[in-house]
This record gives C-alpha cells, structure tokens and sequence, in this order.
C-alpha cells in the first residue's frame, strides 16, 4: 500500500499543503500523518470509510482543531497555529459546507446565507440579501424560502442553504463534507454541476468529502483516500479505476470483500 | 494508595478550571471593548434580560417587601418598636434583597436560557460555523451577553427596589394600620445613597457573573442533549454560589469598618 508517486501538472505552488499532520481525541488516534497537497483550481475529493477522520481533516485546515503534529499552508503560509484576526483573514478566504449544515437557527434563511457578507464583508443588509436570494437559487430554493427559518426545512433543504452559505461570499477555497448526502439524485446531480461551476467558471479551489461515487467522479480532478489516518493513495480522477490499490478499488467497488476490514461482530 | 493524591488533583483540577474560566471572562471583556461590536445583538439581549424579566423580578421583591413588613412587625412589636419597620425594610431591600433575589431569579431565568442556546449553538456546530466565516464568537455571543447583563440588572433592580419598599408599604398601611404619610417620610429620611449604590453595584456584578456563567457553561459545552443539559444546569448553580458569595464580599466592603 505505498502512496503512488505522480508527476506535478503545474509548477504552481499548491494552495493547501499538509505534511505529516496529526489529530487525536485522547487515546483515540483519528489522523496519523496524512500528507496532501491541493493545487490552485483543483477540485479534490476525498474518500473514505465512516468514522475514518475526514471532518477531522477538514477542521484541522481551518483551524476549528488544533492538530498534535504537522504543518498545514495555505497559500504558502504556515496556518497550523494561527488564531485571532490573523485566523479570520485566513477563514475569509474559505468557505465550508458542515456535514449537518450547521445554520444558525437563531436567523432566517437568507440571513444565513448572507451572514458572511453581512458580519465578514461588512455589506448592507439589502445588498447582501440580494445575493442571497440569488445564492438560494443557485442551489434550487425560491426567494420564499428565504423568509424561513432554518427549523422549518426539510433535511436537503437544509444541506443546500449551508451549501449557499458556503459559496455565498465566492471564497477562494470552497470544503463541501457531503454536499449531496440526502439529495434526490436529480437535485444531486444539479449540486455536482453548482460544484464544478464554482471550480471551473469561478476558479476556486474545492475539496469535497462523499461517499457517492458517481458524484464523486462527476465533480473532482483528483481523488485522495483516508485510511487509517493517513492518505494511502491519489490519483486523477480519470485512472481512478486503474489505480492498482486493492483498497481503493473495494471502496469504489463497495465490496464487502477486500483488504479494508469493517469492525463488525461476524453475523 | 498514597491518600494525598486524589486531593492534590482534585485541587489542580479546580484551579485548571479556576484558570479556565478566569482566561474566558477576560477575553470575553476584552471584546467587550475592542470594535466591531453589534449593537442589533446587544439591544436584544437587553430586551430579552431588561424587559422580559420586570415581572419575575417586580413580582419577587414585592412579595420580599410585604413578607418583610409582616415579619418585623410581629417581632418589634414585642418591644414597641414598630416605628422601624420602615427603615428596616428600605434597608434590607435596597442593600439586600433586591439584588439577591433578582439575582437569583435572572440566574435562572437568563442564564440557563444562554447556556442552552450557547450550547446547543456548540453541539450543533454553528459555533465553528461562526469562525468559519470570520466572525469572532466571542464578539458575536460572548461580548452582547455580557453587556447586556451588567447594564440590564441594575435597572431591573432599581425596579426591585420601588416594588419592594411598595410592598412593605402595602402591608403596614393596609394591614398593620400605619399612617401612609409617616411610613414614607420614615422611609424617605431614613435610605441614603449608600445604600441604593451598594445595591447597584451588586446588581451590576450579579448581571456579569449570570451572563459569564452561563456563556461559559454553554460555550464549553460537549456532547449533545445531555452536555447542553448539564451545562444549562452548571450554569445556574454556579451563577447562584456565585451570587452569594461576593453579596457578601461587597457588602464587607460597602459596609465593614
Ligand atoms: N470532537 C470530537 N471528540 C472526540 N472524538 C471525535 C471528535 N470529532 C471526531 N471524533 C472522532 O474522530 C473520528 C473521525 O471522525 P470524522 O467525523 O472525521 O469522521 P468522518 O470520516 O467524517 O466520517 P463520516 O463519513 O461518517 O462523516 C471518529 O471516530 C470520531 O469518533
Ligand atoms: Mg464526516
């Protein structure tokens, strides 16, 4: 299970590095070195098991967890220990898509969506819900959707106002942890398409969590995948087939069968 | 098994915690006064601890003032001295019991309520949500609450006071048969400003340590329904101990000579 070597397909520098970065939750061992590099433009999606630490990864990158071990940069600059107005310049650049969507149920909808522009940009409120309004369309919500409040939408609805949010102030790097988890595959598939939008015509950075393949392969130029704590192989999404990782190919495959081993009582 | 032991943690768990704390309530101040503050946020807060809470406090201190009334003169009247029932209720109420008691009744009423929403805004994620996109929750949460407390709780208690020395009046008119002219000459000549700022300031301390408690408790919070649960109930407790303690530690230094 050695990481495949792979030629760089820029000379760019990447826009986030992680080098031999490690989380854990007490005794429990959740990141163990993962080592991940993602270029400017790229849309990287990580997969892996359940429970297999790739929130965790995503908390560590901006800051929400303190890593025991490692080096995280974005843009070059170390962000491992930075806190305070410097963490916030450095978060104003990101947007993150949280698994359970996270929306303020204090605020309306739209206010969620704008909060970014309102609270980080220091926008009018009016011009901010304008965009808004516009973000909640992107994702398939009507205007009226805008004047709920969070409690009142259905599970997907939910997962797309976070996913509004995230892409609200068009940040440069965009975290997606399960964009399309709950979607009917329709509206999964128009999720993709709002994904790939934001990488190629708005030229952010996207890394994206899913255990939905065809999504998956619809939306990343790379594939990374998180096992044991550590990334044991990437490759374009294109070979992904070919990768010659017998671990790669049972997850891709979902077979029961194969080196990865569910702690499961035997039936 | 050296006996020792478990003290000696038991100590540096506390003082941890101690620090813990201490760190919180000074970052928390800190941006008390650092800008952007968000007055939108601030106002509700002050409508929510200010307003909504006159009847719970109106009501307590009325019936602190009328039971007081009754108590005192039941026991002065043994030595004839029902003529302080007025000073002693304008005393007690003003330095004591206005602020003790609406104290108690915010402590339950406000700072429960922040650490359940600061909690579940915690378990939920919507907190990391918040830094996620550059807005410091110590600003956005934190700082409107602890603002909100320390200017809300001297006015609800200068309210306490009003329905308090009112309700001794109540029962000392309309039951005990005093003149209403004297009891409030008595009342008037008798309080001085000492006693009505001592008050004041307590209630101000009182309003910081609910808003803390219950920030603090909230925002540590950890583990779901039953963390939001029980930091809802630390809250309480602790801003109560709290409460009593340093009613005493101001009044020794109000009033000890
Ligand atoms: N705050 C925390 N405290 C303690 N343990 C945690 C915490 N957050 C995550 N963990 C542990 O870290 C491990 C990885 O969690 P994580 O949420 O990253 O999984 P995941 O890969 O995103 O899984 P899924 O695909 O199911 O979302 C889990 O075993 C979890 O128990
Ligand atoms: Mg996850």
């Amino acid at each position: 299970m050695s990481a495949e070597p792979e030629k760089p397909r820029d000379d760019r520098p990447p826009k986030i590095r992680m080098r031999g970065v490690e989380k854990r939750f007490g005794p429990k061992e959740v990141l163990t070195g993962v080592d991940l590099d993602v270029r400017p433009q790229e849309s990287v999606v990580v997969i892996g098991g359940s429970g297999s630490g790739k929130s965790v990864l995503l908390k560590c990158i901006l800051g929400l967890l303190t890593p025991e071990a490692g080096e995280i940069e974005i843009d070059g600059k170390p962000v491992t220990h930075v806190t305070g107005r410097e963490r916030e310049a450095v978060n104003a650049k990101i947007g993150m898509l949280f698994q359970n969507a996270a929306l303020f149920d204090s605020l309306p909808v739209w206010e969620n969506v704008a909060f970014g522009l309102i609270q980080g940009q220091r926008m009018k409120r009016a011009a901010a819900k304008e965009i808004a309004i516009q973000k909640l369309a992107d994702v398939g919500l009507g205007p009226d959707v805008g004047e709920l409040s969070p409690a009142e939408l259905s599970g997907g609805m939910r997962k797309r106002v976070g996913l509004a949010r995230a892409i609200a102030g068009d940040p440069d790097i965009i975290f997606f942890d399960e964009p399309t988890t709950g979607l009917d595959p329709i509206m999964g598939h128009i999720i993709d398409d709002l994904i790939v939008h934001c990488v190629r015509q708005v030229g952010a950075t996207a890394v994206s969590i899913t255990h939905d393949m065809p999504s998956a392969r619809r939306i990343s130029d790379r594939m990374a995948m998180l096992y044991k704590g550590k990334i044991i192989w990437t490759g374009e999404t294109a070979k992904i087939d070919e990768s010659g990782n017998d671990y790669v190919d049972q997850f891709i495959h979902g077979a029961a069968e194969g080196p990865i081993r569910m702690e499961l009582r035997k039936l | 098994m050296n006996p020792i032991r478990p003290i000696g943690r038991a100590f540096l768990g506390f003082l941890e915690a101690t620090g813990r704390l201490v760190l919180f309530a000074l970052v928390g101040v800190s941006h008390c006064v650092r800008p952007p503050i968000y007055p939108r946020l601030i106002l509700r807060q002050m409508i929510d601890i200010g307003y909504y809470s006159l009847p719970v406090v109106g009501l307590t201190t009325l019936f602190a003032g009328m039971v007081l009334a009754l108590q005192s003169y039941t026991g002065f009247a043994r030595f004839s001295a029902e003529g302080a029932i007025p000073s002693v209720v304008v005393l007690s109420i003003t330095r004591e019991l206005s602020p003790v008691l609406a104290g108690l009744m915010i402590a339950g009423r406000i700072g429960a309520a922040m650490a359940a929403e600061l909690g579940t805004m915690r378990v939920t994620e919507q907190i990391d949500a918040l830094e996620t996109l550059s807005t410091n929750p110590y600003k956005y949460l934190v700082a409107p609450r602890l603002i909100a407390g320390v200017s809300m709780m001297p006015l609800l208690v200068l309210v306490g006071d009003v329905m308090g020395v009112f309700g001794g009046y109540v029962v000392s008119v309309y039951k005990l048969g005093f003149n209403a002219q004297t009891y409030i000459v008595n009342t008037w000549n008798f309080v001085e400003a000492m006693d009505i700022v001592s008050g004041l300031v307590k209630a101000a301390v009182f309003g910081f340590l609910v808003a803390l408690m219950g920030c603090y408790h909230g925002y540590m919070s950890r583990g779901g329904a039953q963390g939001v649960g029980a930091a809802t109930t630390n809250a309480v407790v602790s801003a109560s101990i709290l409460i009593l303690i340093f009613n005493y530690l101001i009044t020794e230094m109000f009033f000890a000579q």
